[in-house]
């Protein structure tokens, strides 16, 4: 019983990373309707300005803010540029459009920072966190974060007029039209919050999975897989897709036997479809009721 | 919490294309058809084998086509059915001895079964979900195919060399060109059937599916079982891409077959043109030359300079090559008017 | 006076075809105006062309400011609020989260004094305020699209088919409504109908559109006594 909860508060602390994860998908998919393959290389890209701003000196919350910064205009400049032209071609070549996006910024980043492995500092320690050896100082500020994160997007979707604005964009595009908002810009806010998002991410995961151009391909999968499973429409349901597929993916490492850390991944997603099998609109999804 | 959307009033995934659109008309085919069969004789080995390469992907890309554009599923596994495919010829040939052209239909037929059952679970599914499920299977495969447990067969991470057959009857000609215009017949047959199949009964019931799925169910059409069946015969010609593959490359291993094997086929289908089955083997020769042009243009940015080319095509000719074709289409018949 | 709406040759494309041919009319401050005619004839084409939702050529003025390629949601803010076909309800969000949506380009304090003067026109929305606005039924719906279209304080509403799928009972109370609105309110309206006899009892100018064009204008209760155009073109 012991190893079980030990690998529970294990697997919450690396939920942690994939909740963080994927709140940025949950933004994005709020706004353009679906998930953009490019987010995991975009957070990683910010992250990277992050470090690097710190090699330049500047201390580790001001590199935050600027890259926070940095990142939320990087994601409106990119939707502006390469997905506004895309807004009227099919969704498969936009979905093409992020893969193409996806391998310009991890070939940029491997140029520019090359491809080897850094460490990256984190701001709350990594000692044990009161005495337990399962959950560093890192990983219960990772969650604080993320769950500071989830209120903060919380209060701004339901009390703020803008947030009001983006969420009517995203439902009924036409309709938020002819109430008078601009539903192109909602769509390229909805990008910068993402990237700004993804960037907090980036730089929560960083000190575990340590800094390299491909540290993001597979946190961004079981982002998306804790998205999913948390039925993509809220941030709320994301959060704890994130921490069930952390406890999913160690409970799979530690009891079936024969499961390398390559497996892991599968049987994860495996689970995660069972699930979708019997709630097709993941655990907090809104059922859509279709009628022709 | 329950809300109603109005299927109808949106625009479907996946964009109807009309039957007639999907297919060359026989003049143009007729061209193609003898460009193949010349080709090769004036060219290297090497370019004969990269033709073969492009004919193979082909029939990947098409398979996918069959089934996105077909059916309107969308999948990111046709990586899983062609490794399937692949390691069914490969085992076939080297641990049973059996000739390569017959491992090639049991390829075929193991696949459909494969994307048949997948396609059970997969019916409850769309969209990003059905995605997701799908790139799961695609990055389970490789992982299955190391497992110690099937290493008797499979050769594990090594993966198994597969012999490349000569030509038969003693034809004067080259393993490659061999390969090649084997592989051309059987792409030829795959093409014809799959044109077919989406003008048959089959065919109008996918579309129906993809165009509108609740409207297709109340018209009488059984939705599970076409959509299991686009699964099956989309998985089915991915595994004899497969085969074919591995008998072309000479080797399979799991590593071959990861899911950038799957994003690859799709790009080459939305290059190619969702839905325009001709496409699929341009999209092909996207997948297969284009890495390499980046490649040459810059190699340490090689995969911006990808990325880049993906996206001018895709600003320029948002429906991929379809679009280039319905505009030559266009000209031509008013250069003919006038 | 110059009129509040002054279209004038007014052409619209929907790809190669084109819906509207030629199509002049115009509305006064304060007034209510009906667009009669069949099925497609062109009445829901002139609202979207109106807000630049349709390709459209020709003049369009309001207030004497021409609209042509002002896009759809800074038409909003010259204060006219479309109430589109199928009401374009916000079906995910709550009753009065649609309202608020109404008042989305007004910055003044008096938004939540307006959504309570809606409730009192809607009684039925105040009862539903924290409903899912998908959950309303279709006459709590088009209440609630009109109720979204006056939140913005405009000085013209268009109202596309208001009467469509609403039960007789629900139209009558809905068409009262409106006229109290253009009286109390000071809102222009101009309303696109297929019932044309009830909206001639309730607008004061009527135009009837057949295919994209104008066939017959004048004041509405001439109109509804004119026996032939009742025959040949309202059908009742």
């Amino acid at each position: 019983m012991e190893l079980f909860t030990n690998q529970v508060l294990a697997g919450i602390a690396t939920g942690a990373i994939y909740a963080c994860m994927a709140l940025a998908v949950v933004m994005i998919y709020q706004a353009i309707d679906h998930l953009n393959f490019a987010q995991g290389e975009m957070a990683m890209f910010s992250t990277f300005v992050s470090w690097q701003l710190m090699q330049w000196g500047v201390p580790y919350w001001g590199a935050f803010v600027l890259t926070l910064a940095f990142s939320f205009a990087g994601g409106i400049v990119i939707e502006r540029v390469l997905f506004k032209p895309l807004a009227k071609a099919p969704i498969l070549t936009q979905v093409a459009g992020f893969i193409a996006l996806f391998s310009i910024i991890n070939s940029c980043a491997g140029l520019i920072w090359d491809f080897t492995i850094k460490q990256y500092p984190t701001p709350f320690g990594s000692t044990p966190f009161l005495g337990s050896q399962l959950i560093s100082t890192h990983q219960a500020g990772m969650i604080g974060i993320t769950v500071l994160l989830l209120i903060g997007l919380y209060v701004f979707f339901q009390y703020t007029r803008i947030g009001l604005a983006m969420r009517a964009a995203a439902s009924v595009p036409e309709s938020a039209r002819l109430v008078g908002i601009n539903t192109s810009w909602m769509i390229a806010l909805g990008w910068g919050m993402a990237a700004a998002i993804g960037s907090i991410a980036g730089m929560l995961i960083a000190p575990v999975v340590f800094l390299e151009p491909n540290m993001m391909g597979g946190v961004l999968i079981y982002g998306f897989a804790a998205a999913v499973l948390g039925g993509l429409t809220s941030p709320f349901g994301a959060v704890l897709g994130g921490f069930l597929v952390g406890i999913f993916e160690n409970l799979a490492g530690t009891y079936i036997p024969h499961v390398g850390n390559e497996m892991k991944l599968p049987i994860a997603l495996a689970l995660i479809i069972t699930v979708l099998v019997v709630k097709p609109a993941g655990l907090f999804g809104r059922n859509i009721v279709k009628r022709v | 919490m329950s809300a109603i959307e109005e299927v109808g009033s949106q625009a479907p995934a996946v964009e109807a294309v009309p039957k007639r659109a999907m297919t060359l008309s026989s003049g143009t085919a007729f061209v193609v058809v003898l460009l193949l069969l010349v080709v090769p004789l004036f060219v290297k080995n090497f370019i004969i084998f990269q033709m073969t390469m492009l004919l193979i992907y082909g029939l990947a890309v098409l398979a996918l086509n069959i089934l996105t554009g077909g059916s309107g599923q969308f999948s990111l596994g046709q990586s899983a059915f062609y490794a399937v495919g692949a390691y069914t010829s490969a085992i076939l040939m080297e641990q049973y001895n059996i000739n390569y052209a017959l491992t090639l239909p049991v390829a075929g037929v193991v696949c459909f079964g494969f994307g048949f059952l997948f396609g059970q679970p997969a019916l409850r599914l769309s969209g990003v979900y059905l995605a997701l499920a799908t790139f799961a299977l695609a990055t389970a495969m490789p992982q299955i195919l190391k497992l110690g447990f099937f290493e008797h067969w499979t050769g594990g991470v090594q993966g198994l060399v597969v012999t490349k057959p000569d030509a038969p009857f003693g034809l004067p000609m080259s393993q490659d060109m061999w390969l090649y215009y084997f592989t051309l017949a059987i792409t030829i047959a795959i093409y014809i059937f799959s044109v077919n199949l989406l003008r048959s009964r089959s065919g109008r019931a996918f579309m129906a599916i993809r165009d509108n799925e609740i409207a297709a169910s109340a018209m009488g059409i059984d939705v599970a079982t076409y959509k299991t069946l686009a699964f099956g015969v989309s998985a089915g010609i991915t595994g004899v891409a497969g085969g074919l593959g591995a008998i072309a490359v000479q080797f399979v291993a799991p590593d071959s077959y990861t899911i950038v094997l799957a994003i690859s086929l799709f790009l080459g289908m939305v290059v190619g043109g969702v839905g325009w089955l001709p496409g699929s083997f341009i999209g092909a020769a996207f997948i297969i030359f284009v890495p390499n042009i980046a490649e040459g243009i810059s190699k340490g940015l090689s995969g911006a300079v990808f990325g880049v080319l993906l996206f001018l095509i895709i600003f320029l000719v948002p429906h991929g090559a379809r679009q280039v074709a319905m505009v030559a289409q266009q000209l031509l018949s008013k250069v003919r008017k006038t | 006076m110059t009129p509040l709406l002054n279209v004038k040759d007014l052409r619209a494309y929907y790809g190669q075809v084109q819906a509207l041919h030629g199509l002049s009319f115009s509305l006064n401050e304060g007034s209510l105006t009906t667009l009669l005619g069949a099925n497609g004839a062109g009445k829901t084409t002139t609202l979207r062309a109106i807000c630049n939702m349709v390709r459209s050529t020709g003049a369009i003025e309001f207030d004497g400011k021409p609209l042509n390629n002002k896009s759809t949601e800074s038409i909003v803010r010259f204060g006219i609020a479309h109430v589109p076909q199928g009401r374009g309800t916000f079906t995910t969000m709550t009753v009065e989260e649609n309202l608020q949506l109404g008042a989305i380009t007004r910055t003044d304090k008096a938004i939540s004094s307006d959504i309570e003067r809606m409730y009192g026109y809607f009684p039925k929305l105040k009862e539903r305020h924290t409903q899912q606005a998908g959950t309303l039924s279709g006459g709590e719906q088009q209440m609630l699209a009109v109720a979204r279209a006056l939140m913005l304080r405009p000085r013209l509403m268009l109202l596309d088919e208001p009467s469509f799928g609403l039960a007789p009972l629900v139209v009558r109370d809905l068409f009262q409504i409106l006229g109290r609105i253009n009286r109390d309110e000071k809102v222009s309206i101009l309303v696109v109908e297929q019932n044309a006899q009830l909206a001639l009892e309730l607008a004061d100018q009527a135009y009837v559109i057949e295919t994209g064009r104008i066939v017959m204008s004048g004041a509405a209760k001439d109109i509804a006594q004119d026996e032939n155009v009742r025959k040949s073109y309202l059908g009742y």
